[in-house]
């Protein structure tokens, strides 16, 4: 299954964009950690804009980079959602309040409780109408995404939006589940390559050893953040360098993706 | 039609089970289908102090896991070890492996809470000083939406792609349409799709919140309907592409429609504009007519807006003619398994010419035009469309077919 990567967003610990994070992965600019910045997502209605969570900022803001890179029109595009656990702070409030005796849950926290919550805003704020799907594989779920997305393409041959993201759950579940902070990283898959494509990524399934990040600090990255598995394939396409990249899927497979560069 | 939609390749439904209220596996659910019986009882789960009636399966509690999975125990879990023993659906998928390779086949679950029963109980066992969780409770294998999908996968000893897709109650409808994909892609050669959502406060209460809880068993399409009743199930079918000489009630996959409402996160739209585009969607990718189909089984959740807005969209698609109903009156809303639930219930109705009336159902709301049956109607039935919409304004709906 292949597709162009015709548009990418990033956005994570000390990356505020997909330039960003490319000045970074290529070892232009150094990497400096620091807590994740979500962009108040002015796409949605002020009403909206006040319900919304973590997840939901970092997923609307790496879609709208991505859409834009690609200079595609948002509420025209597919799209397929990847997250391995939704808003945990959102969660943990719900779980909090029914270990309670009123048992009292806000409605509105009960609407953004569904994992498919980021991906309903999405389309209510861009107007996209299109089939959108929301899926999670824990800490497979980036690869879980891309499969999906590459499928989509390779069978419907229309372009598509891929997006995946991780968000933190605060305690007491954070110990049982400990992502650091968010992190969140979008593509324009396109059937065919287009002007401004970065690169033809096809993907198959094989047990091989996963590649790893040098820096000490990125690698720490890649495996504290499901969403964040996609870096080494995100540092090829930085470095400006074709061939290929294993990434981690499930014990029982890696994703090996094949990495063409378009120039 | 005013708009063109790619259209797919049929898939042979080789196997198919169903876990609910009315029945575990085939032939209870046909039998409560036949007799109108509902499932539905007050509610008296766990220590839910709700005024509401439930569908809640039998045995859940009593049912083990393997000794290997203890790590995945939970309710959610243990219901879809509960469903998979029926039917002969775990000797079937075996059977399917050892002809295409465990790699080939896909796991492709829909649910929309999981395990989080576990996480709510956990909640009530926090450490008085430090607030920690119990040293016992995992998150990955029973909270997380993937853990049954894990589960399913280890317990069926599949190796291929493995996903959980959580649309709310459009997941597991949802389902056949990314198992489609992958087989067309070529990536695998058969797929376990299905749905698992069991009963947890989270659902119970956050309903409530809504006042979307009937105090009642629901009425779908009712002049009184007043809301839902939460249920839970699990249903599998296991996909393959289409092989020659098939029996004539061999059922298959014909069509799939996904759209969005863009809308709103928890109210449908109100002439029902994404659930049309589903439906439409549904029969173009099956290159049918509205004509064609046999029976609709609704979304049908029985609150006042869903009903009115589905009626108004099936109207809009096929007229005041199709005989259509929902079958949540005796199964309750089973959330993210409703629509493989759902599936399921379509397929018995192509194999037994059955159009099963919708329980509960008192008096057909003059209103809502879509021709709603309450009675079982005996008559051939040679396709039949599923419709499952969730929050979030996320749409499916699905058509199977006899193959003769």
């Amino acid at each position: 299954m292949a597709a162009y990567i015709s548009g990418i967003g990033v956005l994570g610990p000390g990356f505020d964009s997909w330039p960003h994070a490319a000045a970074v992965l290529s070892g232009r600019r150094a990497y400096e950690p620091k807590p994740t910045i979500l962009p108040m997502p002015t796409l949605l209605a002020p009403t909206e804009r006040r319900r919304t969570g973590r997840v939901v900022k970092l997923a609307l803001a790496v879609a709208l980079e991505a859409a834009a890179q690609a200079g595609a029109e948002p509420g025209e595009l597919k799209s397929v959602f990847s997250s391995s656990g939704g808003d945990g702070h959102n969660c943990h409030e719900i779980c909090l309040s029914l270990s309670l005796a009123g048992r009292e849950i806000s409605p509105t926290r009960f609407s953004n409780s569904v994992h498919n919550a980021a991906a309903g805003y999405w389309s209510i704020a861009t107007g996209a109408e299109r089939e959108s799907t929301v899926l999670c594989a824990f800490d497979a779920s980036f690869c879980a995404g891309l499969l999906e997305a590459l499928a989509q393409v390779a069978v419907d041959e229309e372009a598509l939006l891929l997006i995946a993201y991780d968000s933190e759950y605060p305690e007491p579940i954070h110990a049982k589940r400990p992502i650091p902070d968010a992190f969140g990283a979008a593509f324009i898959l396109t059937p065919h390559r287009q002007a401004g494509s970065l690169a033809r990524i096809e993907a198959t399934l094989a047990r091989e050893p996963v590649d790893l990040l040098a820096d000490r600090e990125l690698e720490a990255l890649r495996v504290s953040i499901p969403a964040a598995r996609c870096l080494p394939m995100l540092r090829r396409l930085a470095m400006r360098e074709g061939g290929r990249t294993v990434l981690e899927y499930l014990d029982v497979a890696d994703t090996v993706v094949q990495v063409d560069l378009c120039n | 039609m005013s708009f063109r939609a790619a259209s797919m390749s049929p898939l042979f439904l080789k196997e198919f089970t169903a876990t609910s209220c009315i029945g575990q596996g085939r032939e209870p659910t046909l039998r409560s289908l036949l007799e109108k019986r509902s499932g539905l009882t007050a509610c008296a789960f766990e220590t839910v102090n709700l005024d509401t009636h439930i569908g809640e399966v039998a045995g859940v509690d009593a049912t083990r896991l393997p000794a290997e999975f203890g790590r995945f125990d939970c309710r959610n879990n243990r219901l879809a070890e509960l469903a998979l023993r029926q039917d002969g659906f775990m000797a079937a998928v075996e059977e399917a492996a050892a002809r295409w390779g465990s790699r080939r086949i896909g796991v492709f679950i829909g649910t929309s809470t999981a395990g989080i029963l576990q996480t709510e109980l956990a909640y009530r066992e926090r450490d008085p000083v430090s607030g920690a969780l119990p040293a016992s409770f995992e998150y990955g294998t029973t909270h997380n939406s993937f853990s049954v999908a894990d589960f399913l996968r280890r317990r069926l000893h599949l190796t291929g792609p493995a996903v959980a897709v959580s649309c709310a109650c459009a997941s597991s409808a949802k389902v056949f349409g990314s198992a489609r994909r992958m087989i067309e892609a070529n990536m695998i050669d058969a797929a376990v799709v299905g749905g698992v959502d069991s009963l947890c406060l989270t659902t119970l209460y956050g309903f409530h919140s809504l006042q979307l809880c009937s105090a009642l068993p629901c009425r779908p399409f009712d002049t009184a309907r007043d809301g839902i009743s939460i249920g839970e199930a699990a249903a599998f079918a296991l996909l393959e592409r289409v092989p020659d000489g098939l029996n004539s009630d061999a059922v298959l996959l014909l069509g799939i429609g996904e759209s969005s409402d863009a809308y709103h996160m928890s109210a449908p739209h109100p002439e029902g504009r994404g659930a049309r585009r589903a439906m439409q969607s549904a029969l173009s990718a099956a290159g049918l007519e509205p004509g064609a189909i046999d029976y609709i089984n609704l979304h049908g959740t029985a609150t006042p807006s869903n009903d009115r807005s589905e009626s108004q969209a099936v109207t809009s698609v096929f007229g005041v003619t199709t005989p259509c109903s929902s079958t949540k009156g005796a199964t309750g809303h089973t959330l993210g398994a409703a629509g493989a639930l759902e599936a399921v219930i379509g397929a018995l109705a192509l194999q037994n010419a059955l159009m099963p009336g919708g329980a509960q159902t008192a008096h057909v709301d003059p209103t809502l035009t879509a021709c709603y049956i309450r009675d079982n109607r005996r008559a051939p039935v040679a396709r039949v469309l599923s419709n499952s919409f969730g929050f979030g304004g996320t749409n499916c709906s699905l058509i199977f077919g006899r193959a003769g």
